[in-house]
């Protein structure tokens, strides 16, 4: 019984990994840049949803809207004015611009709320489900945190497979000049893409902090980190691969601090990685590519 | 090359008068003692700072009513970094400190009284806990525990007030407060009435999901766990504890000081939670409530044990100023002989909000007898023995 309770708290941890990781692959997939500055919309997110539902008083459903606009509008004007303008520079370049926009909205975070933590309320309130006598207690976060999951990431391949956008961003992610040849609109199809991918943000963000209620400037980094590992554990560029990268990296860090030590849980999530990758290096569900030489 | 030569010596002329320009006013400064405090005033662990910096001013103001030994007050930022902290001391220095209040936390008062010592300036921290702030140190004091004395103090507390026979711990392993902490918990513990039947960790990195550390306290049977660790963590505890239905005591040291004043926590969460702090704010002696009440009014909210340190720190180094006759012309390193000698007498003691006869040893290391805490209805109790 402790098992199955152990697993599902892993599960219900690796979707908001995999809710996180989604946001990473679909950026990676398109605008091929790693935006490392995506776990700090997380946060933003959170904060967003903490305000909202604190402070004005909304009901925790239109919390997590506002924090979904805000996010999406949050990623369109980073996208605009932190990576447009190096659309064509060297990859590193990119990578440590990222890097630096996610030390700017910590730091912009730290000096509008301060770094005084926060406690989140959860914005899921039903009552926890109790299975066997009570015996197995899985609670209402956890549920609708996994339910969350699956929707987005049927809803994300849906958008990806059947909408025109979708289209366009398969096309920009096999073939950048040859999409814009055909009269795809590039910059258009990365803007959609970061919207969404900041949109997602948000949701994970007020599930991590509900689930996990302490609301800290540096709250989204380490979860970024972890479901950056998610999406490249999975294959990046994947959605599936994303979606199976963070739920397997939650259960065996569960798992690992249960059976194994608790000491090295962290250690044995990144070991795993480092086999896997060793294995397959392009990830569990990543694409063959071979590189041209 | 011939004006550089000039220029040089221009420089040199100017740094000279400069040097000689910060001797003046201190020489022939009134008799005004300069204290110097540092602790963290914003960040993370800026309720600890705030709380003994607003204290500290109280207790100044006080004494300087009372006429006699004058203090003047300068109280820096450290945000809880080591690095911060020295520039807040260099800070002080030339602002021309004679004492210090500080620090305020453990890790950057380990690299502060480093400096301190090497200035001769004397120092007592009020809660910068671990035994390295004062080791080796002759001129470094404390007025809170040692990390491993609150251990011990822990261990013998849970023992004499039966509290639990079975108890778990979830400790910081990342941290050298509760890895100390633990450690002597842990070897007190042997010979006590109560096993310990369960030890997990977590890191900063890990301190989100608890489940696991829950779940195996709740199979080994724990009807209480210690948690040496920080607020923060500790209300992500209560939290999932609370969620999975599980409800055992819960018994914290001096870190767990705050979760009450956490923004927007759910402090039924906390309810009949149990801490070992040396203050209690609704006591009623007469000091205790002379105090509590000119806090809030002044700063409106009650004062937390960090207040009671500050406060104690300013009126320890009053008492002991008094007896070694210092005075505001001396040198920093004058005063320091002065205030060790007294301060490691066997006839001094000094009676604060945060203990009765307090006394110090050469180590730097306050005695003093601890208070058991429990959280009734959002406020702090004190806890009766044997309950």
């Amino acid at each position: 019984m402790s098992f199955l309770s152990y697993l599902i708290s892993g599960i219900s941890l690796g979707s908001i990994y995999a809710i996180i990781a989604l946001g990473y692959t679909m950026v990676y997939g398109i605008a091929k840049m790693l935006n490392f500055a995506h776990g700090d919309v997380i946060m933003v997110g959170g904060y967003m949803s903490f305000m909202a539902t604190s402070y004005m008083g909304w009901s925790p459903v239109a919390s997590v809207f506002l924090a979904m606009a805000v996010c999406t509008l949050l990623g369109i004007i980073i996208e605009r004015l932190a990576y447009k303008p190096l659309r064509n520079a060297t990859s590193l370049a990119v990578l440590i611009t990222a890097i630096g926009v996610s030390y700017f909205l910590q730091n912009i975070a730290l000096l509008i709320w301060s770094s005084n933590p926060k406690s989140f309320t959860s914005i899921v309130s039903f009552d926890s489900l109790r299975l066997f006598d009570g015996q197995l207690i899985i609670s209402s976060v956890t549920l609708v945190t996994i339910a969350a999951c699956i929707v987005i990431v049927c809803g994300l391949t849906a958008i990806v497979r059947y909408s025109k956008i979708g289209k366009a961003m398969r096309a920009v992610s096999e073939d950048k000049e040859a999409a814009q040849l055909m009269g795809i609109d590039i910059n258009q199809t990365i803007s959609v893409t970061f919207a969404i991918g900041s949109g997602l943000a948000a949701v994970a963000g007020v599930l991590l902090c509900s689930a996990y209620p302490l609301l800290m400037p540096t709250v989204g980094a380490m979860p970024g980190i972890k479901a950056f590992t998610a999406a490249v554990f999975g294959g990046i560029g994947s959605i599936p691969g994303a979606m199976l990268g963070g739920i397997l990296l939650g259960v065996i860090e569960i798992l690992g601090k249960a059976y194994i030590s608790t000491e090295l849980s962290d250690a044995i999530v990144f070991s795993v990685l480092i086999i896997v990758l060793l294995v397959r290096p392009t990830g569990l569900l990543g694409k063959k590519i071979s590189e041209k030489v | 090359m011939k004006k550089y030569r000039i220029l040089c010596m221009a420089l040199a002329l100017v740094m000279g008068l400069a040097v000689l320009a910060g001797c003046g006013p201190q020489a022939t400064q009134s008799t005004t003692i300069k204290i110097g405090g540092i602790g963290p005033l914003t960040g993370g662990a800026a309720t600890y700072g705030t709380s003994v910096a607003n204290a500290a001013k109280l207790a100044v103001e006080e004494i300087n009513a009372l006429g006699g030994l004058q203090f003047e007050l300068n109280f820096q930022d450290d945000e809880h970094d080591a690095e911060k902290s020295v520039n807040a001391y260099n800070t002080l220095k030339d602002w021309g400190m004679q004492v210090l209040c500080g620090t305020v936390t453990t890790t950057p008062g380990v690299a502060v009284s480093a400096e301190a010592y090497a200035d001769r300036i004397f120092t007592l921290t009020p809660s910068a806990s671990s035994p390295k702030v004062v080791e080796g140190k002759d001129n470094i004091f404390q007025l809170c525990f040692t990390d491993p004395n609150q251990g011990i103090a822990s261990a013998q507390y849970i023992a004499e007030a039966s509290l639990g026979t079975k108890i778990a711990v979830i400790y910081n392993n990342a941290d050298a407060y509760s890895t100390g902490i633990y450690e002597k918990f842990a070897s007190e513990a042997k010979d006590k009435n109560f096993t310990i039947v369960n030890v997990t960790t977590f890191t900063d990195d890990t301190a989100t999901d608890f489940n696991v550390q829950l779940s195996e306290a709740r199979n080994a049977g724990a009807d209480l766990i210690f948690l040496p660790i920080y607020y923060q963590p500790a209300s992500l505890i209560l939290t999932q504890a609370d969620a999975m239905g599980y409800k055992p005591k819960f018994f914290g040291v001096d870190g767990m000081d705050g979760i009450l004043t956490m923004e927007n926590f759910n402090t039924e969460l906390a309810e009949g939670v149990m801490l070992l702090t040396p203050f209690a704010p609704d006591a009623g002696d007469e000091k205790t409530v002379a105090f509590v009440n000119k806090y809030k009014e002044r700063f409106g909210e009650t004062p937390n044990q960090f207040a009671a340190d500050g406060y104690d720190v300013i009126y320890a180094i009053y008492e002991a100023g008094k007896k070694a006759g210092i005075k505001g012309d001396m040198s920093a390193k004058d005063i320091c002989d002065k205030l060790i000698k007294v301060f490691t007498s066997s006839d001094f003691s000094v009676d604060g909000l945060t203990g009765e006869n307090m006394t110090w040893s050469t180590s730097g290391e306050v005695s003093k007898a601890p208070k058991g805490m429990v959280i009734e209805n959002g406020v702090y109790v004190g806890m009766q023995s044997g309950k």
